[in-house]
């Protein structure tokens, strides 16, 4: 089997905010897993999504895990097209000085482009 | 009244819902992914400010504090930890959460 033949491209869409739901912890977990299948993994961020890479998380006083830590941990399984929209962080009053990691800062028409190029597109 | 908020006003009507709906002089806590809403900068800090003017309205610290956004809080929005929120349910005669 020559190399290659079996890469996909992989689109994570993460829409939900951390710890309120279970979305955003169960979608890295199935993204460390595609990685490990050296499959071409995006992981892209909209609406409370980007929530997610909000810098600064203290979880202590919930007693939950931390996991925003783990985004950085990404570079690491050769996970590194990271992708936010503009539009969900400008509502929400962020920046991408607000977040923990180097991200692709794209509007909603590119954002779109990029999805329409996936060959498998999975929704938390 | 108290009325307990727990989703984000960006992606669910909950909030909404409640503002509309709740007779004014009521405390209002907002927790879970509802803190997004006591943060400035956001699209709902306008709905927020106006609603002070007809209730007092609260948030749950701990849950901020792990979203990261314990510095972004409004002005005049109240901070309470778990404590805070024990005693706002006993102060009041009632309570409804908008799930």
């Amino acid at each position: 089997m020559s190399e290659g033949n079996n890469i996909k491209k992989f689109m994570f869409v993460n829409r939900k905010a951390p710890y309120g739901t279970i979305y955003a912890l169960e979608s890295l977990e199935v993204v460390l897993i595609t990685a490990a299948f050296d499959q071409d993994v995006s992981l892209v961020f909209l609406d409370d999504g980007v929530y997610q890479l909000k810098k600064g998380q203290q979880t202590k006083g919930i007693e939950t895990k931390n996991f925003s830590p783990a985004y950085r941990a990404l570079e690491g399984y050769d996970v590194e097209k990271l992708y936010v929209e503009k539009e969900s962080l400008e509502v929400r009053g962020l920046s991408e000085a607000d977040l923990l990691v180097d991200v692709t800062v794209l509007g909603s028409k590119e954002m779109g482009e990029l999805m329409n190029q996936q060959d498998v597109v999975l929704s938390f | 009244m108290l009325h307990i908020i727990n989703k984000s006003p960006l992606t669910n009507s909950s909030l909404d819902s409640c503002l509309r709906v709740a007779q004014s002089g009521g405390d209002i806590l907002l927790i879970e992914d509802a803190v997004y809403a006591a943060t400035s900068g956001n699209a709902f800090e306008a709905k927020i400010r106006e609603a002070m003017g007809r209730f007092k309205i609260y948030v749950l610290q701990p849950d901020l504090e792990a979203r990261g956004l314990a510095d972004r809080i409004i002005a005049g929005v109240s901070p309470v930890d778990y404590g805070g929120f024990v005693d706002l349910t006993a102060s009041n005669k009632n309570c409804q959460s908008w799930l």
